[in-house]
């Protein structure tokens, strides 16, 4: 009789397997006072370092508004979108989410490596908290995104409303790309220096900037393309709401949340099925 | 493979554990690595830290475990608790070994006080249970005021105190303790002693690991001696440790 056959016939199970999928889940949820708390400890600890303090959940994407709205202002001219303070201002405070995400998903493991090899808990948890974190950031930005969009005339009305459901999928879809990068750095240490990269060019092919209609115009096919770019999709959509920027296809509605929990649960898929190694040094 | 004894009920069943680690070397290490691809490209090599460790161990046994530096010990005790994942090979166990061990903080930047509170909360505890404990973990670990500076301020005495007052707080039914009692000071290693005989006296069963033969010899009946990643030595503590001690002259 070999060893593991003697360790079954006893009932031992296998110390560290991966549980199965719901029940993972099912354990995340119990730990979910774990994710929460650390998301609020870690961005007091941010705080704390600095005098403005929370000032900065604001101040460093107003300032980013700031001069690319500044630059790109002037390299448009007379192609710039209508309104285009409140037009930026609006991209840029969503684009800083999704990228808060990227970012925060891909250091979630590889930052935490002594808390990992310390204690027996589901990893996934560490890029979820990250993600809480850029909700409370998020859900600050938005409060002030109010009197600015009132400075520039655009006054609070019933249809902001709908930007609440676009939001919940669009948080999805940045929750499962954190999940992803999470994942990947661990393994190849050459995506962190990559990872920077690939968010530039998310941030300057997105539209945060400009009216992809307008500078693109004469490639049909591209704005096909863009059509489908679930963070094209998403700043389209609020700024429609938020801003009367112009009517989107009514697709929208349905390809981003497909997209969204799509990618949410491949998300939580891949990290899970790498579950058992991440310990590794 | 290792004896197994029906009568009585075994705990933890290590069935043939490989670990190896790829670690870039450099210089001579990274030179003597034979694969011509990896060599290629950088200096990856593996190192083959467990070579396949076999042996059950019962209820209510305390078991130590001796070897020299880098013989392998730590990492088989990380494997038990399946922090570290096998090559090959597999550990099963009645309920996931808790490792009492000293290491690096657990989150640098934060105070050792909510080190406690995410400790515990990644643990599983409740955030009702932690009420209590919180208070508790910080008087035993007897910082003070030093609770509520960032860990990484905390000397290496300090942050052992605080990692073993987080695990020794609960009861554990397979319990690893990883050289923690020669960290602190000597107030303190009285005090954790303490602790660790009570609570191997609840736990199910104790692995202790140490350089310090006496305290081997105080608290375990079985003994494994580790060699290079082999099981060089398995029995009766006195036996395992004169046999240690003699090669050691």
């Amino acid at each position: 009789m070999s060893l593991s056959q003697f360790a079954q016939e006893h009932g031992l199970p296998r110390v560290g397997a991966r549980p199965p999928f719901l029940s993972y889940m099912a354990e995340v949820w119990r730990r979910r006072e774990f994710v929460i708390t650390m998301a609020r400890y870690r961005l007091r600890s941010g705080f704390e370092a600095n005098r403005l303090g929370i000032g900065w959940v604001v101040l460093r994407p107003l300032l980013n508004a700031l001069i690319y709205g500044t630059i790109f202002g002037l390299l448009q001219g007379s192609s710039r979108p209508p309104d285009f303070a409140a037009y930026v201002v609006v991209g840029i405070f969503l684009f800083e989410f999704f990228q808060g995400c990227f970012n925060d998903g891909s250091k979630a493991i590889v930052q935490n490596r002594s808390l990992v090899q310390s204690l027996a808990f589901p990893r996934i948890t560490l890029p979820l908290s990250s993600i809480v974190e850029r909700l409370i950031s998020l859900g600050v930005m938005l409060v002030v995104l109010v009197p600015i969009l009132a400075f520039f005339g655009h006054y609070p009305r019933w249809e902001w409303l709908m930007v609440v459901p676009m939001l919940m999928a669009f948080i999805l879809f940045s929750a499962g790309i954190a999940f992803i990068t999470a994942r990947l750095t661990v393994y190849v240490s050459d995506l962190s220096q990559l990872l920077p990269f690939i968010s530039r060019i998310l941030f300057y092919s997105s539209g945060v900037l400009f009216d992809v209609g307008r500078i693109l115009g004469d490639y049909p096919w591209v704005l096909k393309v863009y059509d489908f770019n679930p963070l094209y999709q998403a700043l389209t959509m609020a700024r429609h709401y938020l801003i009367d920027a112009p009517a989107f296809p009514l697709h929208y509605w349905i390809t981003l949340p497909v997209i969204s929990v799509v990618l949410f649960v491949a998300g939580a898929l891949f990290f899970w099925s790498a579950e058992e190694r991440y310990g590794r040094d | 493979m290792a004896e197994t004894d029906p009568e009585r009920v075994p705990v933890v069943v290590v069935d043939d554990l490989h670990v190896t680690y790829r670690v870039f070397a450099s210089g001579k290490a990274a030179r003597s690595a034979k694969s011509g691809i990896l060599r290629m490209t950088r200096g990856i090599r593996k190192v083959h830290a467990l070579k396949g460790i076999s042996f059950v161990a019962y209820e209510n046994e305390s078991i130590g475990v001796i070897g020299s530096n880098g013989s392998g010990k730590s990492t088989l005790m990380r494997a038990l608790t399946g922090l570290t994942p096998p090559e090959a090979g597999a550990v099963y166990a009645r309920s996931r070994p808790n490792l009492l061990g000293v290491g690096a903080a657990l989150l640098p930047a934060l105070s050792g006080d909510r080190n406690i509170v995410l400790g515990s909360l990644a643990l599983g505890y409740s955030r009702y249970e932690l009420k209590g404990m919180r208070q508790e973990i910080g008087d035993y670990a007897e910082l003070g005021d030093s609770l509520d500076l960032p860990m990484r301020t905390y000397s290496s005495g300090m942050q052992a105190r605080l990692k073993f007052a987080i695990a020794a707080s609960r009861a554990h039914d397979i319990l690893i303790v990883d050289e923690a009692l020669a960290v602190g000071d000597k107030g303190f290693r009285k005090k954790s002693e303490a602790r660790i005989r009570e609570i191997a006296q609840d736990a199910g069963t104790i692995f202790l690991v140490s350089h310090s033969m006496q305290s081997i010899r105080d608290t375990c009946k079985r003994t494994l001696w580790i060699n290079q990643g082999v099981l060089e030595m398995d029995g009766p503590t006195d036996d395992v440790v004169s046999a240690y001690e003699k090669s050691k002259k």
